[in-house]
């Protein structure tokens, strides 16, 4: 016990205290996500660290204890500007309550960079590099309309949970997508249409995403199109129409692209999925970041780090690449 | 959920004698679920079926086994944080070993109720040597299980499980209407928790040492060992709802049971379960968590969104634990 104390207090000290064993000149980059479990943000801290290693720059990571841990990111946005960090990439847990920290360490002259969702407001970092969500949504909206083939749409909606303006992005860009009336993209609320006949939140759980469509099912049995929030949800999604004898007849949409979710479309489990790119977002910021630091340029602005529709049964007029582009570019195992 | 003096301290009483049939005490949520059910009923022509009725028994059938092994350890006095994550810990033991490891399916089930088993063991033992209170051990044993389900797994959900492992989460019919097996499985530990607490010995020391453990000790019972046993028994009782969560999802979920301990505890107290120690019936626990389960279906079969039914919870808890503060000051 003593000893284990001893060395989480030597760890401490060590991501806390001066960096002794950096050279002068080579620039430190401070990478802060959501939760270390996460393969997505496990894959962006892969891209992170391959782009430190081509460019000489040293990277320090930190991470919330889970989802929506806010307090653990500020302690380690001012742990890295001790270490002496110059750039900051942060996927915020909280949009809103990250940025008075924020603005303290821009202050002190770090450039901040958003990686995979804003704050709020989004100009409180110097630059955001994300997936486009709402595009995201439009592809697998277009996919679904065209693999309906004009069969009256009956739609489940999986989302994540009120007020997340990723889970409104992806839900109204699917609404736009299929051709519903459809908020715009800076809207933070579901949009509603008469197709949609039932609605819930999935929290992105697989076993609540389960549940919720379940009940859905016992509401309306004739559902035949589950937009998912992303691919665990499209898993739970799946389990509940073929544990109630539904599986064949229901097309399901997802985002993600993670290595799970890109064997589901394999399987046949899920339709179609937008793909994102953890890595590549890390990877720019890290180049921002040595950039600023040997040049003294800032990026500023919203980046698409791009997204990509994976499908093995293409449909016409919708462009998708099939499971094994999507392999080659998934996160997890 | 009013109660008289009488009826609420009977139950109280150590020994064996004891009011035939539910209590008082299970009589308050047994009421606000028939209410739940009765309005529901008339908000939606798809609530009141057979079909709908199992689903919800399926959706409540993880937390409700963790239930059991939360109302043991309530019963006693103590708390337990860990029942969640222990939960998680046990499904990807047992997906993995199966998958990974190629262990017969039987056997890979066996090892991971046995971690969980040692779990409890653990907890037991810190509670019952080293005298610690349940509270903060099981804070620790939860992240100690989360820590460890997490870098066992790799935050990888284990998928591709032989199919004897998920067969708890198959159906068979009664009539019109399918039933799981793992509800089945519950209603049985439900059925046998409440035989043994109420008609064994072993069942009413765990009453006694929750009610006053010095007493229970002066009178010659072995309190320290009724305790360790408790913790043991709902180790092994988190293991069987692990295969449940296995079961019903068809995979090893990592990230499972992250809100069961709350879920569980809520279920405890919503069903009548004193959070002091010594009084409640094992039976409240499952109507406490199908009212939970049937205020998350009826409101998404009414179409409105499922953040009500987490504000009736809260509402219910305090109502529980009040009626039970009332009852407890009145019995004095």
């Amino acid at each position: 016990m003593l000893k284990l104390a001893s060395s989480l207090l030597a760890a401490t000290v060590l991501a806390t205290a001066s960096p002794f064993a950096m050279s002068a000149d080579q620039p430190v980059i401070g990478l802060i996500t959501k939760t270390d479990t996460n393969p997505f943000f496990v894959k962006m801290k892969e891209g992170a660290s391959q782009m430190a290693k081509e460019r000489g720059a040293r990277l320090v990571t930190a991470a919330g204890k889970q989802d929506g841990d806010n307090a653990a990111q500020v302690t380690a946005i001012e742990n890295m500007m001790t270490a002496g960090a110059k750039t900051i990439l942060i996927t915020a847990n909280d949009s809103k309550a990250i940025v008075p920290a924020i603005q303290k360490a821009r202050a002190k002259g770090v450039m901040v960079i958003a990686l995979d969702s804003p704050t709020d407001p989004q100009d409180a970092t110097d630059a955001l590099f994300a997936t486009d969500n709402y595009k995201a949504g439009i592809l697998i909206g277009e996919y679904a309309k065209a693999a309906l083939g004009g069969k009256p749409a009956k739609i489940v909606t999986l989302d994540l949970f009120p007020g997340h303006p990723v889970g409104a992005q992806r839900h109204n860009g699917f609404m736009k997508g299929f051709g519903l009336a459809a908020p715009d993209a800076k809207v933070n609320e579901l949009g509603k249409s008469a197709e949609i006949v039932c609605s819930a939140d999935s929290y992105g759980d697989q076993a609540k995403a389960q549940t919720a469509m379940e009940n859905c099912l016992q509401k309306n049995p004739d559902v035949n199109l589950v937009y998912t929030i992303n691919e665990p949800a499209a898993a739970g999604a799946y389990t509940a129409l073929k544990r109630a004898g539904k599986d064949k007849g229901v097309t399901i949409v997802s985002v993600d692209g993670g290595c799970a979710g890109i064997r589901n479309v394999k399987a046949g489990v899920i339709s179609a999925t937008s793909q994102q790119y953890p890595l590549k977002m890390a990877a720019l910021g890290v180049a921002a970041g040595v950039d600023y630091a040997n040049k003294g340029s800032k990026v500023s602005g919203y980046t698409d780090t791009g997204v990509t529709l994976i499908a093995d049964k293409a449909m016409p007029g919708v462009e998708s690449k099939d499971s094994k582009v999507g392999e080659q570019l998934c996160w997890g195992k | 959920m009013s109660t008289s003096d009488a009826a609420a301290s009977k139950p109280n009483a150590p020994g064996p004698h004891w009011p035939a049939g539910l209590s008082v005490a299970v009589l308050g949520p047994v009421i606000a679920l028939v209410l739940a059910c009765a309005f529901f009923a008339t908000q939606s022509d798809h609530f009141l079926s057979g079909a709908n009725f199992s689903l919800i028994l399926q959706q409540v059938a993880v937390v409700g086994v963790i239930a059991i092994g939360q109302t043991l350890v309530i019963l006693t006095g103590g708390i337990d944080l860990s029942c969640g994550m222990l939960m998680a810990l046990g499904g990807i033991v047992m997906t993995r070993f199966a998958t990974v490891n190629g262990m017969p399916p039987v056997l890979a089930v066996l090892c991971g109720v046995g971690v969980t088993t040692l779990f409890g063991l653990v907890n037991g033992l810190l509670v019952t040597r080293i005298r610690l209170p349940s509270f903060i051990v099981t804070l620790g044993t939860m992240n100690i299980a989360f820590a460890a389900t997490q870098l066992y797994s790799g935050a990888q959900t284990v998928t591709d499980l032989p199919p004897m492992m998920t067969a708890l989460g198959d159906t068979f019919g009664i009539g019109s209407t399918q039933f799981a097996w793992g509800t089945m499985v519950m209603l049985a530990l439900y059925a046998i928790a409440w035989f043994m607490l109420r008609e064994t010995a072993a069942g009413r020391h765990v009453y006694a040492v929750g009610n006053n453990p010095e007493a229970t000790r002066l009178v010659g019972i072995a309190t320290q060992r009724v305790l360790l046993i408790v913790y043991v028994v709902a180790g092994a009782l988190y293991g069987v709802a692990s295969l449940l969560s296995v079961a019903r999802t068809g995979v090893g979920d990592p990230n499972a049971g992250q809100t069961d301990n709350l879920d569980a505890i809520t279920a405890v107290v919503l069903g009548g379960t004193s959070l002091f120690g010594g009084r409640g019936v094992v039976i409240g626990s499952l109507v406490g968590a199908l009212v939970v389960g049937v205020f998350r279906n009826g409101l998404t079969l009414m179409g409105v969104s499922s953040i009500y039914q987490v504000l009736v919870t809260g509402v219910l808890v305090i109502l529980a634990v009040t009626a039970d503060q009332l009852s407890r000051r009145g019995a004095r």
